[in-house]
């Protein structure tokens, strides 16, 4: 795990190790300053003039400022390290990320990702800043400061010394009691929030179906629990500051007496006031190094559970991946599934493709049908390579999609999710997706295939108009046409549309697909729909029924012979014969230029206001 | 900045720790004054400690030269059990109140989060609909993170510092006002050092929330978005946009720390300096035997000059450390200032006094009355002020609107005169472009907003006066957005009705059509659903949801392109189940697929916030307005 993250200081390797050195310089300062002092107080106490007072004092100056500097110089590499580490592991983060495969997507969900890249980050930073300083200091000034105070008080140290075990077997049992409780109350602290954020999410819900009072009555409990859990960790915690003192305060009254005792004894020749003063300091030193340690002992621990979330993240295999000699040319857009089977997970029961085998010739245009849950999404999803078959091969102009280098192979297969997405930007960097390069004219070509000039050159600031985070502010229509131009733009040999054009109206779409039929004679394109009237003119129509397919064939074909496609087509075209016939109808009553005055009445027995219909 | 506004900023900050303090005393009246007196006493013990060295002193300065042990041991001996005592207290209270704080910080964070979600409980849908998510939830994390770090520790560091500080203070002007005055001015330097360094340091820090912020946002919005940028390779593109805003927040971020970091050495080294300087003019005032001025009225000796240099180290420290919590605590008030701000958000009036009832007809009189059995039958109970009388009006589910206008906000109406009658057991369709006011209307019926102009009556009761639950409770919804909560299917199902046995949640989904993908779930009814119902489709999701509308059994009902999601051969089989479970009822339905609304025995089609048609499906297609234009598909729903 620290292998892995320590791979992230890189460039800032410098700061990480000039950070230890500058603070034992400044430690090693520190630490003679007491020494100094001891001096000093002798001299004062000797009634020295204040002549015999200063070269002593001077040093001591001195001292003060080249350890000023030090401390100085320590905190601005430190600052450069930890937070340039963070930079770095963040960036590693993300760009591990971009490689992960859409199986690797599916294992962590996006809003763990996104505490990792964050909450997690920020922890182990804390924790590298304490380690590369205050975990150097601290043990350094714990010896120097040890060192010292037996150069002073020579055996009177030795009670410093026996508070250690002691201090020692003390924090062990507090951590040791203390970490599992954090491990478990952590979880439930995320469990939580989330259930705050479904509540944010969801208040329609709660409201709608007044559960103001449930949802409060949920909140307490688990809120409850999760401080129950925190105040017995920090408890235990609570115990680390007092038993410090205690032991401090111990050897305080313990050298005290011992001390007193060696300079009057030996009539301050072994042992001064100076230098119990001294003892003291040091004393102190000693303290505040072990509060320090004992503090970065709990940081880190709690980090820790951060660092290998992170590592989980930086050390998974991207599952799919460039081949070694990898193919990157697409020779046409065929497309072969020899006995294609495919589950998401290796232990999941059900196949979710089974024994496809399907060949579709270049150009060729095949509609995609079938219910919720049928595996069209899945289907497709495998010529792209977002996913590999679990058994079979799957080939792309007539090569195995899995000797293609990934970035040729999906500059050739082009797909309109169903769960499609637009960027933060404007529509013209949207569509660049498609391009990077494209011309104006080349957007404005694509945008009209794709019949989204109609309302983008309504908005007042045209194709510059700014899209909000994930296309809130354009509707599904208009969020559906702008993917499908910037799918265009690629001009790919195998374009898929998943379910693209649901929210668009029956007649835009037909023109949708007339414009691509002429943009895009040779692509082969696959059409995933809902709508009959959106797939009945393709080449073939394949019918998915619970990951397999129930049929394939033309229109009339398949009118024959599968009955799901004539109970959908019948259900849907019901209503279109009828539109017709009555349009029929009226417009022989438009040309007897009759308008009927029945029409404006409601249904129901209350009257309507009169006029308002006609406003 | 200019003056005034600093000044007021600075009001606000006093004004939000005052309030916070108050707070932290309400929630703990006992416990929290004790932790304080543990924590006074602590400090107080800490910086007497001095006191006795000094002592110790004075005995070793008479009995040194003579070396007699045997004389000066009683007297240490008496001076270091006393010592010994005070310790003892003193680490017992400090064991006392870090235990008692660790009570008192968590148990107000808890008090406070539980606190803040009821209110939010509370708010009116405008305040979702106008703040951002994120927004909302960091109260829940950043802003009580913040806050857990100022209370536990620089509330009490805060305390403990000027405690010592004062009783250092005091014993120092015991033994000598001109030993204490030098030090006082090297304090003045120190704390000019501490506001410089730390003020810029607060700036960075409030700065580094907020480019974290801004890489948040960016990532979340990438992470989302995962799939497609890996369909349309922009991972390149995507890692330059993300290394841009990294390397800003690196740049504050630094610089944050840059100055947190070199506070410490700072203080402590000009500790130090303060220390040499403290010396050197105690061995001044004893070469010159300057006269001392002192409470004690003690001669400056140099039993009074060593206890000094320890007490400055003391003093120097204690400063040190609140240096250290000046960043949690500019962040902690920011955080602290932001619960308020949704701690003070108006909640959800509701006047209504008219609530719904269980009834049954009374066998003898034949007129309803109210009951506590779950009979199917609900009435209104409607007490007149007046004249202090009940009426029970039962509940058939006539909704009429009449020459409603509404606006979001004040300047910007978008409903413009409009009426809707729907008799009991109608459905009655609303179509139109995105944008025409469809999912405005039903806000309004069930009262997620408030009319500006005209009247809303339901079974002849203007809504305003039914409370607000009551109302919601008879009106089930079912929204094209579907949010599931943590918990099984079941749990999910029966979110719609508490009290609904098993059973009644599987005939529930089963009417919903929803019973054939549950079965067929790894643990069908038992399956833990969580981040919203994410590994479910979004059909499915709306499969859930209809059924959870079903097991509430409501009187009414809105479905809000409930079935947007679902393949018309399932929405067929689900219509089946709806129109089975609507039957007898009065339904409201927003749908752009006309399929959906063709049955209707009401289409309202809407236009920019009017109502420009309604009728029939056959009135509405022979009158060959609008309505037949979108049905023969002359132009989308958009």
């Amino acid at each position: 795990m620290i292998k892995t993250l320590a791979a992230s200081i890189r460039d800032y390797l410098k700061p990480t190790i000039a950070t230890p050195i500058l603070v034992l310089c400044e430690v090693a300062c520190e630490m003679t300053i007491p020494f100094v002092t001891a001096n000093l107080i002798d001299t004062i106490k000797e009634g020295a003039s204040v002549a015999q007072i200063l070269p002593t004092a001077g040093v001591l100056v001195a001292l003060a400022v080249v350890s000023l500097f030090f401390g100085a110089a320590a905190g601005i590499t430190c600052s450069h390290a930890s937070c340039g580490f963070a930079k770095n592991l963040r960036h590693d983060l993300f760009y591990r990320i971009q490689t992960f495969s859409f199986a690797n997507i599916d294992a962590f969900s996006s809003s763990s990702l996104v505490t990792r890249l964050t909450t997690d980050i920020t922890n182990v930073q804390q924790a590298f800043m304490l380690i590369i300083r205050i975990a150097v200091r601290a043990p350094l000034v714990l010896v120097f400061a040890f060192v010292m105070a037996y150069a002073m008080g020579g055996y009177i140290s030795f009670v410093y010394l026996a508070m250690i075990p002691l201090l020692g077997i003390g924090l062990g049992l507090i951590i040791h009691k203390a970490t599992p409780i954090f491990t478990r109350v952590f979880h439930k602290y995320d469990a939580l929030n989330e259930s705050v954020e479904e509540n944010v999410t969801g208040m329609r819900v709660v409201k709608s179906y007044v559960r103001e009072d449930y949802e409060k009555q949920k909140f307490a409990t688990a809120a409850q629990d999760v401080c129950a859990d925190f105040t017995r960790a920090e408890k235990l915690l609570a115990f680390n500051n007092p038993m410090m003192n205690f032991c401090v305060n111990g050897a305080f009254v313990v050298i005290i007496y011992l001390g007193s005792k060696l300079i009057i004894t030996s009539q301050a020749t072994a042992f001064d006031v100076g230098q119990l003063s001294s003892t003291f300091t040091y004393g102190f030193q000693i303290l505040m190094s072990l509060m320090q340690l004992s503090m970065i002992f709990v940081m880190v621990t709690m980090a820790e559970e951060s660092a290998r979330r992170i590592c989980e993240v930086l050390q998974a295999e991207p599952t799919i991946a460039n081949p070694a000699e990898p193919v990157r040319e697409v020779a046409d857009g065929s497309i072969d599934f020899d006995h294609v089977s495919f589950k998401y997970s290796a232990h999941a029961e059900r196949q979710a493709l089974d024994d496809i085998d399907l060949h579709i010739a270049s150009g060729e245009t095949i509609g995609i049908i079938g219910g919720t849950g049928s595996a069209k999404s899945t289907l497709v999803n495998l010529i792209a390579r977002l996913y590999d078959a679990s058994e079979g091969t799957v080939r792309v102009g007539g090569v195995d999609v899995r000797d293609y280098d990934l970035d040729a192979l999906r500059h050739q297969v082009a797909m309109v999710l169903q769960k499609n997405v637009l960027f933060s930007g404007t529509i013209a960097d949207n569509l660049r997706w498609g391009d990077a390069d494209a011309t104006d004219e080349e957007i404005r070509e694509a945008a009209h295939l794709a019949c989204a000039d109609e309302f983008v050159d309504g908005f007042p600031k045209g194709y510059d108009t700014w899209i909000e985070q994930g296309g809130s502010n354009v509707s599904g229509g208009q969020k559906q046409r702008l993917c499908i131009a910037r799918a265009l733009l690629r001009r790919p040999k195998v374009l898929i549309l998943d379910d693209s054009t649901s929210a668009v109206d029956t007649k835009t779409d037909a023109k949708i697909r007339a414009g691509l039929a002429s943009y895009l004679p040779d692509t082969t394109k696959l059409i995933i729909a809902q709508r009959v009237s959106s797939v009945q003119d393709a080449d073939r129509i394949i019918v998915m029924e619970g990951g397999r397919i129930a049929s394939i064939g033309t229109h009339e074909e398949l009118l024959e012979t599968s009955e799901i496609y004539r109970e959908t087509f019948t259900s849907q075209n019901k209503m279109t014969e009828e539109a017709e016939a009555v349009e029929a109808a009226a417009r022989e009553l438009e040309s007897a230029d009759a308008e009927d005055p029945a029409v404006a009445t409601a249904a129901d027995g209350y009257a309507l206001k009169g006029g308002e219909a006609h406003e | 900045m200019s003056k005034p506004a600093t000044a007021r900023k600075g009001a606000r900050r006093s004004g939000t720790l005052v309030r916070l303090i108050k707070l932290l005393f309400s929630f703990y009246p006992v416990l929290l004054p004790l932790v304080m007196a543990g924590v006074l006493l602590c400090g107080l013990i800490n910086s007497i400690g001095s006191v006795f060295l000094q002592s110790a002193l004075q005995v070793i300065s008479t009995s040194w030269q003579t070396g007699d042990w045997s004389a000066a041991q009683p007297k240490i001996l008496q001076i270091v059990l006393t010592l010994g005592t005070i310790y003892i207290i003193g680490n017992l209270s400090s064991l006392f109140w870090n235990r008692y704080m660790a009570v008192v910080t968590q148990g107000s964070l808890e008090k406070l989060r539980e606190k803040m979600f009821n209110r939010m409980q509370d708010l009116p849908i405008r305040y979702f609909d106008t703040n951002q998510r994120g927004d909302i939830m960091s109260h829940y994390t950043n802003d009580i993170d913040t806050l857990r770090q100022m209370i536990s520790q620089s509330l009490p560091n805060l305390l403990q510092t000027i405690i010592v500080l004062g009783t250092v203070l005091f014993i120092m002007l015991y033994f000598s006002v001109w030993m204490c005055l030098v030090i006082i001015a090297g304090i003045v330097c120190m704390v000019f050092l501490t506001k410089m360094l730390g003020s810029n340091s607060a700036r960075f820090f409030l700065a580094q929330q907020r480019e974290l912020g801004v890489v948040e946002g960016h990532i979340e919005e990438v992470m989302n978005g995962q799939k497609v940028v890996k369909a349309f390779c922009h991972e390149a593109a995507a890692e330059a946009d993300f290394d841009e805003r990294n390397e800003r927040l690196f740049e504050v971020s630094q610089k944050a720390n840059m100055y947190a970091n070199i506070l410490m050495p700072v203080l402590m080294n000009l500790g130090n300096l303060i220390y040499v300087v403290v010396a050197l003019a105690g061995g001044i005032f004893l070469a010159l035997n300057v006269p001392n001025l002192s409470i004690s009225g003690m001669p400056l000796s140099i039993a009074v000059v060593v206890p000094f240099l320890n007490m400055t180290k003391q003093f120097c420290g204690q400063i040190g450390q609140v240096s250290q919590q000046i960043n949690a605590v500019v962040m902690g008030l920011a955080g602290a200032e932001r619960i308020f701000d949704l701690l003070d958000e108006e909640p959800e009036a509701d006047e209504g006094y008219v609530t719904l009832v269980n009834a049954r007809v009374n066998p003898k009189t034949w007129e309803l009355e109210e009951t506590d059995e779950r009979t199917g039958l609900w009435a209104w109970k409607h007490p007149h002020r007046a004249d202090g009388t009940v009426t029970y009006e039962p509940l058939r589910g006539d909704v009429r609107m009449v020459d409603v206008d509404f606006g979001y906000t004040p300047d910007h109406e978008v409903l413009h005169g409009v009426s809707v009658y729907a008799k009991p057991g109608q459905k009655v369709a609303f179509v139109g472009a995105t944008g025409a006011g469809k999912t405005t209307i039903t806000n309004l019926i069930n009262r997620f907003y408030d009319i500006a102009d005209g009247k809303i009556r339901y079974d002849g009761i203007n809504v305003n006066k039914i409370r607000k639950s009551d109302l919601r409770r008879s009106l089930g919804v079912v929204l094209q957005d579907v949010n599931l909560f943590t918990g099984t299917v079941m749990d999910n199902i029966r979110y719609g009705n508490l009290d609904a046995t098993d059973e009644e949640c599987i005939k529930a989904a089963k009417l919903a059509g929803a019973d054939d993908f549950i079965s067929r779930l790894p643990e069908g009814y038992d399956t833990m659903l969580t981040g919203n119902g994410s590994q479910l489709s979004q059909g499915q999701r709306q499969l859930l949801s209809i059924a959870r509308a079903a097991v509430a059994d409501p009187p009414a009902m809105i479905l809000d392109e409930a079935t947007s999601s679902i393949d018309t051969r399932t929405e067929a089989i689900v219509q089946r189940g709806m129109d089975a479970l609507m039957q007898g009822r009065t339904t409201f339905v927003i749908a752009h697929r006309l399929s959906t609304v063709r049955n209707s025995d009401v289409i309202i089609c809407l236009d920019h916030g009017r109502i420009i048609e309604r009728g029939t499906h056959d009135e509405l297609i022979a009158k060959k307005g609008y309505y037949y234009q979108l049905y023969t598909g002359a132009f989308e729903l958009e």
